[in-house]
């Protein structure tokens, strides 16, 4: 006899278990399945840590909103420090023509009621002191988005699921569905059999597969980005840095610092490098700090302390796939590298999926990322 | 203040250095020119060298080898590891209390193109294991670069101002550790093919084959066709209330202070751990002119040789087996000790404690292969050997053996035709030079009591036999003719004292009865004459133990310069004569434990697991007992191994700790391998046009 649930969550990362979590707080029996020996193990725990609501959709804006609010609230709500910081988001301008593609984005911004300012070269040296303002022509600067520690977060969500009666099922592989229609009647694992009344995608990487065992084709592509992380100093730098320009082998990089003073830095290699490959290669640093230290020179003598490498699992048009195909599957995949930000959100979103309880707003907020749009369009900030 | 330098050493040469002027927190020091802050600091009595940020403990020297970042100080604005970096004329050094300052920047610094090359072998680490396979390639002329961390080749050789032991044919046995790492590093540069890069430090394997070094402070790109990891090992730590107090190190940081920058970190010393490390430390703290009070080690006997742990104990540092350390104690520093007797579960046993007074601890508790970069190579697909410790862990003598089977290998591996097969009695050595100590057994009988002969106070099995060879007479051989049997004597002794000086053990007296059959003279060996002895003294004798046998007049003192030993000559009872070993130097009450126990109020739990996070015993355990065995997601939640030295000494300790909570080796899943090896400034990597 199959075990039954309420519940089945493929995948313990960054959605999985802020909705198992909400859940089971509603009352489900929830059930998580990884094939690693540990919740957040794949890419949850690679996540820099910056969480920004300056996106340039209702969807991504509202899910990250709502995110904030609750990594802001954590500690009161549930009692861990999760190392939040409100230190903002800026994405300095080069160009006259980025300064215009930035300022008509603020528009945007606005009118979905986030804060967020332009700031003068003079100005964004008090945020971030020693920038380089060599044809640095202004910021963008977004306060209330921040930054906390993906580590702390993660393993918080799953103590607190643990407390809720969550049940996990790690070093398992799920390996096809028992499908009745359009209905997926069995989970079934490389260790046994599952069933349940609802059963969420929330499997990073391999979304594509999941997604694939239940006759759907998702367009996700995990694409390879390294990171890197410095020894701590004391604060003197606020806001994350985002640089949008292209250069040879790279498109945008960013950096900030992070609540216990290190700099976390990361590269978005050009062309993207497609695949799963965890190993470190020897051209992320020369790269990367190319670019870091010719915008912020006041870097130089900082050590790097480690370097990781994981995946942005894209989709082509740079929003994640949200939303419910069939009777009983809720795809939560393609988080296009934004999983640990959209995750609190996003664990909110799928609850009321489940329950059936969308509101006008979740709705709309679906559209952006529906399953079975074209993927023309384009994500500005992706 | 008072001077922490060495002036005075038996093996060791004291150069004259200049002085060079810095200040530390605004006071006016002295240090020599080109030494390392850390050392400069010692010299002059400074061990606390900042506060730790999350806790405010005190920080100070812990690895030597720029590991980790315990001795971070601010030097001229910027915080700079102090074991690694050289004072300067005028250096402005501050203590670093809590987090450091980044310094603004007003230029924008330019970047050259980073060297990229491409090389046959490249080899990891110059030690004894590195140097033999380098000259094994040199000598079929492979283009083979070595690459080492520290500022001159030999790796741990350069810092072992002892004999070594093995056998004298195949790795110098007899001769100083320091000695055979100059003779090693002089070799190699005969051969063209291989070069060396000093001050060299290997940061990861990368996956797309490139070995990342920072060379002299500049980063290299090498691809190589294959890698030998011959990076040595790394100490183990160990858990105890007050193991994160200041002063607490290992022996490599030991021997790096006083050996290599020949300054006196501590005044009072205490061991934990038998092992040859441990008893070898203890001897070079002799040498140095530091008070040992005592070692002590959980194993009813000592791990490390039989004659290592004689030596120590005849020269009056009295070695505590089957006692454990229970906890230090001290307000930042180490004050005092406490070491308890152990039943056979390793518990220790109420009642038996004793605390001792000392200002520095030095664990030696055993050593973990450096597998990091065999592990990397093999992810990157690179084919990959190990050598030496980097292998498993054993003497230098076995190191240099197996170091030459692993160049012979890659030659053939690399193709070259003319490398005959390695000779199957090459592995039987290879073996037997790692033995452990075997069984020890009796003095030699039946020995008469006239003419003169050797007494030999070697009665455990080790693999060493220079005494056998170095006899002109070939009067000594071992048992079977075998490396590891005991060595005894035959016959013809002319009295030309060769087998006395050349013992690595210092285990062998001449008795000569020729003079007077009722008092023969003894002759002794001496190495610690930094406590120098003179003719007409009186000196307390000691049998093999330690024992004493009364206090004889020395009546020649016979200086042979050359092999940096002096032959202290007694002339004693016959009763005595054979069992006559060595002397006391060492007073006993300076290892006279404290009038009553210490017993600290502190749980075992409060120790620390992290030093670099101050992560405790604790918190780990409290994870490991709610089923959590993965080492990420114990890292993820306390950030154990995730500070400066990467898990470098937490990692065994957590392993540990889920062994001593009954978890299965197949469950605990390890910390993944990441880079870089050591910390290294973000300007060192652009790649520059």
């Amino acid at each position: 006899m199959a075990k039954v649930y309420d519940v089945i969550i493929i995948g313990a990362g960054s959605i999985g278990v802020p909705a198992a979590l909400n859940l089971a707080l509603r009352k489900q029996k929830v059930l998580v399945i990884d094939v690693e020996t540990a919740p957040g193990q794949q890419n949850n725990k690679k996540a820099i840590g910056g969480v920004r609501a300056t996106h340039s959709d209702y969807g991504k804006i509202n899910v990250c909103k709502l995110s904030i609010e609750i990594m802001k609230n954590w500690q009161e709500t549930w009692g861990d420090d999760i190392g939040w910081l409100s230190n903002g988001y800026s994405y300095p301008a080069y160009t006259e023509e980025d300064e215009k593609t930035l300022k008509e984005q603020m528009e945007i911004q606005h009118s979905y009621g986030l804060n967020i300012i332009w700031v003068s070269p003079e100005e964004y040296n008090e945020l971030v002191p020693g920038i380089n303002k060599e044809e640095l022509r202004g910021s963008t600067y977004s306060p209330e988005d921040g930054s906390c520690s993906p580590l702390l977060l993660g393993s918080a969500y799953y103590f607190h699921s643990l407390e809720a009666k969550v049940e996990y099922c790690f070093r398992e592989k799920v390996i096809g569905f028992d499908m009745s229609q359009s209905k997926i009647t069995r989970v079934i694992t490389d260790k046994g059999t599952y069933s349940s009344g609802m059963v969420i995608n929330a499997a990073g990487n391999y979304g594509r597969e999941i997604a694939a065992m239940a006759g759907l084709n998702l367009p996700v592509q995990p694409e390879n980005h390294e990171a890197g992380i410095t020894e701590p100093v004391a604060r003197f730098m606020y806001p994350m840095v985002v640089d949008m320009r292209i250069r040879p082998g790279s498109e945008n990089f960013y950096f900030y610092q992070n609540n216990e003073g290190q700099i976390v830095f990361c590269i978005t290699p050009m062309p993207p490098i497609l695949g799963i490959d965890n190993r470190s290669t020897s051209t992320f640093l020369p790269l990367c700090t190319k670019r870091m230290l010719e915008v912020y020179p006041r870097l130089h003598n900082l050590r790097v302390r480690r370097t990781w490498r994981g995946q942005y699992p894209m989709t082509p048009d740079g929003f994640p796939i949200v939303g419910k195909s069939g009777d009983n599957l809720i795809n939560a995949v393609g988080m296009c590298g934004q999983g640990f930000m959209l995750g609190p959100g996003m664990g909110e979103l799928i609850t009321r999926i489940c329950l059936d309880e969308l509101t006008e707003s979740d709705v709309h907020i679906l559209q952006s990322f529906n399953p079975e749009r074209d993927f023309s369009r384009m994500e500005a900030f992706k | 203040m008072e001077d922490h330098r060495i002036l005075k050493h038996p093996i060791l040469p004291i150069e004259e250095r200049e002085d060079v002027l810095f200040t530390w927190n605004g006071e006016p020091l002295l240090a020599k020119k080109g030494e390392m802050i850390s050392s400069a600091l010692i010299a002059n009595g400074i061990n606390i060298f900042g506060h730790h940020h999350k806790d405010g403990s005190a920080q100070g020297i812990f690895c030597a080898n720029g590991q980790c970042a315990k001795c971070t100080v601010i030097a001229d604005g910027l915080a700079v590891k102090s074991c690694m970096t050289a004072v300067t004329p005028g250096m402005e050094i501050r203590s670093l209390e809590g987090l450091p300052e980044l310094p603004d920047t007003a230029f924008i610094p330019k970047y050259p193109p980073l060297e990229k090359l491409e090389v046959d072998v490249l080899i990891i680490g110059g030690g004894p294991a590195g140097l033999s396979a380098a000259i094994e390639l040199g000598k079929y002329n492979i283009n083979t670069l070595l690459i080492d961390d520290k500022q001159a080749l030999g790796g741990k050789l350069v810092l072992q101002t002892h004999k070594f032991f093995g056998s004298e044919e195949d790795s110098n046995a007899g001769m100083r550790g320091i000695e055979i790492g100059k003779l090693l590093a002089l070799e190699l540069q005969k051969y063209p093919s291989v070069q060396f890069w000093l001050n060299s430090t290997a940061l990861f394997v990368f996956s797309d084959q490139k070995v990342g070094i920072l060379k002299d402070g500049i980063y290299k790109l090498v691809t190589p066709h294959i890698i030998l990891n011959a990076a040595g090992a790394r100490e183990k730590f160990l858990r105890f209330p007050g193991n994160d107090l200041a002063r607490i190190y290992g022996a490599g940081a030991f021997q790096t202070l006083v050996n290599r920058d020949l300054v006196r970190p501590t005044n009072r010393l205490f061991i934990i751990g038998g092992g040859n490390v441990g008893l070898i430390a203890g001897y070079h703290a002799l040498q140095a002119g530091i008070n040992v009070v005592g070692l002590a080690e959980a194993m009813p006997q000592c791990g490390g040789y039989k004659v290592h742990s004689d030596k120590l104990k005849r020269l009056g540092v009295p070695i505590y087996t089957s006692h454990t350390i229970i906890n230090a104690a001290g307000k930042e520093t180490v004050e005092s000790i406490t070491i308890a007797q152990i039943d056979s579960e390793f518990k220790p046993i109420p009642g038996t404690e004793k605390s001792f007074a000392c200002d520095t601890l030095l664990i030696a508790v055993g050593l973990n292969s450096l597998s990091e970069f065999t592990q990397e190579a093999k992810e990157a697909g690179i084919q990959v050997f190990s050598a030496g410790d980097a292998q498993e862990i054993a003497e230098a003598s076995s190191a240099m053996f197996n170091g030459k089977i692993a160049g012979l290998t890659i030659a053939k591996e690399y193709g070259k035709e003319e490398v005959e097969g390695i000779p199957s009695e090459w592995y039987a050595k290879a073996e037997v030079l790692k033995s452990h100590p075997g069984k020890i057994k009796d003095y030699q009988k039946d020995l008469p009591e006239q003419g003169v002969f050797p007494i030999i106070h070697c009665l455990q099995e080790i693999p060493c036999n220079p005494c056998t060879t170095v006899c002109p007479t070939n009067s000594i051989h071992t048992e079977d003719d075998g490396l590891m049997s005991l060595p005894v004597y035959s016959g013809n002794c002319i009295g030309c004292y060769k087998c006395v000086l050349i013992c690595p053990g210092l285990a062998i007296t001449l008795v000569d009865y020729r003079n007077d059959k009722e008092h023969p003279i003894v002759t002794i060996p001496y190495e610690v004459f930094n406590i120098p002895k003179t003719e007409g003294e009186e000196i307390e004798l000691v049998d093999i133990d330690g024992n004493p046998l009364g206090f004889y007049p020395i009546i020649a003192v016979l200086d042979v310069k050359k092999s940096h030993t002096q032959l202290i000559k007694v002339q004693v009872p016959q009763t005595i004569a054979k069992r006559v070993a060595s002397f006391r130097i060492q007073a006993k009450e300076i290892s006279e434990p404290l009038s009553s126990p210490l017993i600290s109020e502190k749980l075992p739990d409060e120790a620390m697991v992290c030093l670099c996070e101050r992560v405790k015993v604790g918190d780990i355990r409290k994870l490991i007992k709610s089923g959590i065995t993965n080492l990420n997601q114990i890292k993820a939640i306390t950030r154990s191994g995730m500070g400066p030295c990467g898990a470098k000494t937490c990692e065994n300790l957590i392993l540990q700790l889920l062994r001593e909570e009954g978890i299965p080796t197949e469950n605990i899943v390890s910390n993944t391998l990441r880079p870089l090896f050591i910390e290294v400034p973000l300007e060192k990597f652009p790649d520059g046009d």
